[in-house]
């Protein structure tokens, strides 16, 4: 392998990796803070992806907006959605054990599923790379490198740092880590902690749906794309720690790596890499490489 | 299988250990690290048996690290654990519970939804685990029914042995902890606060259990409540910050000064 | 309380037994998977009802029994239930062994993650490899016999070879419930803590469960492979891992007989929501219907069907609801 196609997949592993802990990130948070498993977290990042799809038209006609005021429409709807969906279902899900939550965030996906089956058709879509990103860099003499991808980290990049500085440097960062170590104590404290779950769950439905979205150029849009992502943020979650944003960080990364290598140097054996490196880890350690801080 | 504790002979009411007498559970220089915090510091203690051994300190003192450390659901940062003059340091707490140590907790560990008789006779399995036997019956297992019916008794709960556990009062469920602790024939007994959220009378009963138990077991006694602790121990650790501040007879350490300044609050 | 627990169980397998009098060929494929279904979700009982391990990955077992039982069989004579059955279910119990042993160092959220994510490494093994044949699957040119006694490849044998596979399942998951390894499995259930204290060491109970529960999944599949003379990967989907969680819930937790309702129930609902007489273009949408029902069955039966007369009879008298011990 030369340098150029190395070079290539350290950058789509840095991509991939991104975009997975973009996703992880969200279904982390809400495991750590709130105690909830959330199923159908693949299935807001499906949402993202076909809401970058069907939002472009209706977008484009209603004020001739493209790619990136569809991309805030699109995060606009999903702060709603998650805004609603947590006041109407899952603020319910708090005090039930893990397999009831399991049970009914899995419905929750087939009725997702269904519902955008109904809506928008189970066909296979793809979505256009807007023309301010459509350019690509050269990478030696002969590779060229697209600049959506770049466009893609970048933005992964941004927003896991403004994650890090709202929870480290803000007052709602405070109090949401206060929530999630001893959630009595803040309420106590006069905290409606009622809202902070309910802007914590909109801003992790907000970010997987910003992920599809995002991602829906170079993905395309299909219907099983929901059930992948979720699957393999599990593992995420599994080599990362539950509850830690750190680890889910360094375990994407991994496991872009793996993945994107094992692609090109094992093809046939590329899905099954990702679990063979959680099996390692596991037999290493059980909690993952950094437990919940 | 362990010895049954009725066998074996019970030295007086020692209030020092005497020489050569049964030291059944030693903790050296027990010292436990959480990152940066220090919360157990080069703590010894030991266990003789016909002794009752509580350790006192304010919240946050260690005793609770302490007894996880001892009983095996903790590993100590340094520091052995030596129970009947086996090193158990690096030994798991089911190892150590089948090689005599029973442990019961400040909060109820006991099976809510098995009847009082149930929870006994599984405590009780644990010394003849059969499981190979996946097609006999565990109501018929002869053996852990026996010990079961036997510790029930002992613990006055014998009138309530079809209960669901679930259903017994606060009093009675501490009972019952204990009582599974007995199920499982143990030399030493690590009691973490038994009495909390007790009443006087329920009190009583369980301080009164705690001196017939005493004879043939070592026990190491977890207590807030001073008035029992100074009236059933022999010696008295007090631990303040994760070091041991003394360790002495009940009526020495109410004339040390610095434990009364330190614990029992009172002025210099 | 305990008599009519076991004549409801006994007039199931009754009316079970006597249904081949009366049913065509369809109704006796249909009652064929209905069965295999409960064989599947009795499996799953024992792991997530009797000792407390949420499971997410038992389609893995299910899958490898049946693909065993393609893979293993010739092609040029029918292969012998003798060594065949037993093989698929050591295959099944196999990586059972292996996915236990790894994932029992996990707890709560952790272990539904693992298992689910080694059941879909078992789905990409089967899925991208030539092993697995890909998405077209293979099927089984000859079905297995023993001697010259039983032939699955008729469906009445094939049938009263499932129900007394499924009798056989339920009677010895019965009497391992009750056995000292059973109460310790229970235990575990409810206070793991208590059982380390007492001097159990619980890996290797929680790790024996696991094992057997895929036994009695790799059995399911071999017997489902055996109906269709097909199998392909997607019997390794975890939807199917869901499918059977949902009938042990929808059954009811806890009790052996969940699993049979609850297999049941989970047939008919499917049924129900595919039928196009009654829900005409949104037929092939059933799984909006299904996802609606199993929430609603989990809001609003929390002790499943078997626990609805209870709960039935505990609404309408007013009076607390007594826990089955």
């Amino acid at each position: 392998m030369d340098l150029a196609i190395f070079l290539i997949q350290c950058l789509n592993a840095l991509q991939y990796g991104l975009l997975l802990f973009l996703v992880a990130s969200g279904l982390t948070l809400i495991f750590g803070i709130m105690g909830v498993i959330n199923l159908a977290h693949g299935s807001f990042y499906m949402l993202g992806a076909y809401m970058a799809y069907a939002l472009a038209p209706p977008v484009a006609s209603a004020f001739g907006g493209g790619f990136f005021a569809t991309l805030l429409v699109g995060v606009l709807l999903a702060v709603v959605l998650g805004y609603v969906l947590e006041w109407a279902f899952f603020s319910f899900l708090y005090t039930r054990e893990h397999l009831q939550q399991v049970l009914m965030t899995y419905g929750l996906i087939l009725v997702f599923e269904e519902l955008r089956s109904l809506l928008v058709g189970d066909a296979v879509h793809g979505v256009e790379v807007p023309p301010l990103l459509a350019g690509s860099l050269a990478l030696g003499e002969t590779m060229r490198y697209p600049v959506y991808r770049l466009f893609i980290s970048g933005v992964c990049l941004a927003l896991a740092l403004a994650m890090y500085l709202v929870f480290s440097r803000t007052r709602l960062g405070m109090m949401i880590r206060a929530g999630s170590a001893n959630r009595e104590m803040v309420q106590s404290l006069g905290v409606d902690i009622k809202f902070l779950y309910r802007v914590v769950f909109a801003a992790g439905v907000a970010i997987a749906v910003l992920a599809g979205m995002v991602a829906a150029p170079v993905s395309s849009v299909y219907p099983g794309m929901g059930d992948t992502v979720l699957i393999v943020c599990f593992v995420v979650v599994v080599i990362g720690g539950i509850g830690s944003i750190r680890g889910a960080l360094l375990a994407a990364l991994l496991i872009g790596l793996v993945d994107t290598f094992g692609k090109v140097l094992f093809p046939q054996a590329a899905g099954v890499l990702v679990y063979v490196l959680m099996a390692l880890i596991l037999l290493w350690n059980p909690d993952g490489l950094f437990k919940a801080a | 299988m362990n010895a049954t504790p009725d066998s074996q002979t019970a030295p007086g009411n020692a209030s020092r250990p005497a020489a050569g007498a049964d030291v059944l559970l030693r903790g050296q220089n027990i010292t436990r690290r959480w990152g940066g915090l220090l919360a157990l510091n080069a703590v010894n203690v030991e266990l003789t048996r016909g002794s009752v051994h509580a350790v006192i300190g304010t919240n946050g003192a260690g005793k609770s690290t302490l007894i996880n450390i001892l009983s095996g659901e903790l590993a100590p940062s340094a520091g052995q654990v030596e129970l009947l003059g086996q090193d158990v340091t690096h030994w798991q707490q089911p190892r150590r519970a089948r090689a005599g140590l029973g442990r019961s907790y400040q909060r109820n560990t006991i099976y809510p939804s098995f009847s009082v008789l149930e929870n006994c006779r599984l405590a009780a399995q644990a010394a003849y685990q059969r499981p190979w036997h996946w097609w006999q019956s565990a109501a018929r297992c002869p053996h852990s029914g026996a010990i079961a019916e036997d510790v029930v008794a002992r613990s006055g709960l014998g009138d309530l042995r079809a209960l669901a556990a679930g259903l017994l009062s606060h009093g009675q469920k501490r009972q019952l902890e204990i009582a599974m602790c007995l199920a499982t024939r143990p030399q030493v007994l690590l009691l973490d606060e038994p009495l909390a959220g007790m009443g006087a009378e329920e009190t009583e009963r369980m301080l009164a259990m705690l001196a017939e138990l005493k004879s043939a077991h070592a026990i190491l006694l977890v207590e807030h409540d001073m008035d029992a602790v100074f009236r059933i121990a022999d010696r008295v650790t007090v631990m303040v910050n994760g070091s041991v501040l003394a360790c002495d007879t009940p009526a020495a350490i109410r004339g040390n000064a610095q434990v009364r300044t330190a614990y029992l609050g009172e002025p210099e | 309380m305990r008599y009519s627990r076991h004549a409801f169980v006994a007039a199931c397998f009754l009316l079970l037994a006597l249904f081949p009098l009366v049913a065509g060929s369809y109704g006796m494929d249909f009652a064929t998977k209905i069965m295999i279904y409960a064989l599947f979700a009795l499996s799953l009982e024992l792991l997530v009802g009797h000792t407390g391990l949420v499971c997410f990955g038992q389609t893995a077992f299910f899958g490898i029994g049946a693909f065993a039982t393609v893979l293993l069989s010739s092609d040029t004579a029918p292969s012998s239930i003798a060594w065949l059955l037993p093989a698929c279910m050591a295959a099944a119990a196999g990586y059972a062994l292996l996915v236990g042993a790894l994932s029992l160092r996990t707890r709560g959220v952790y272990f539904i993650m693992v298992t689910l994510a080694f059941a879909q490494m078992a789905y990409y093994v089967a899925h991208d490899t030539p092993l697995g044949g890909g998405t077209d699957g293979i099927y089984l040119t000859l079905k297995p016999v023993l001697g010259t006694l039983l032939d699955l490849d008729q469906a009445r044998t094939l049938y009263g070879f499932t129900l007394a596979c499924l009798v056989l399942v339920f009677g010895g998951l019965a009497l391992l419930k009750r056995s000292r390894f059973g109460h310790a499995l229970a235990g575990i259930r409810v206070n793991e803590q208590r059982m380390r204290a007492t001097g159990f060491s619980t890996y290797p109970y929680k790790l024996a469960a696991f094992t057997v529960s895929g036994a009695i999944a790799g059995l399911a599949g071999f017997l489902f492979a055996v109906k269709d003379g097909f199998v392909n990967p997607e019997m390794l989907s975890w939807h199917l891992s869901g499918a059977v969680l949902i009938m042990i819930i929808l059954g009811g937790i806890g009790h052996l007989r969940g699993a049979l309702v609850g297999a049941f129930a989970f047939a008919l609902l499917q049924e129900l929501f595919k039928s196009e007489a009654l829900f005409g273009a949104l037929a092939k949408h059933w799984h909006l219907g299904l996802g609606l029902a199993i929430i609603a069955s989990v809001v609003l039966l929390p002790r499943g069907l078997v626990g609805l007369p209870g709960q039935l009879r505990a609404r309408l008298l007013g009076s607390p609801q007594a826990k089955e011990v």
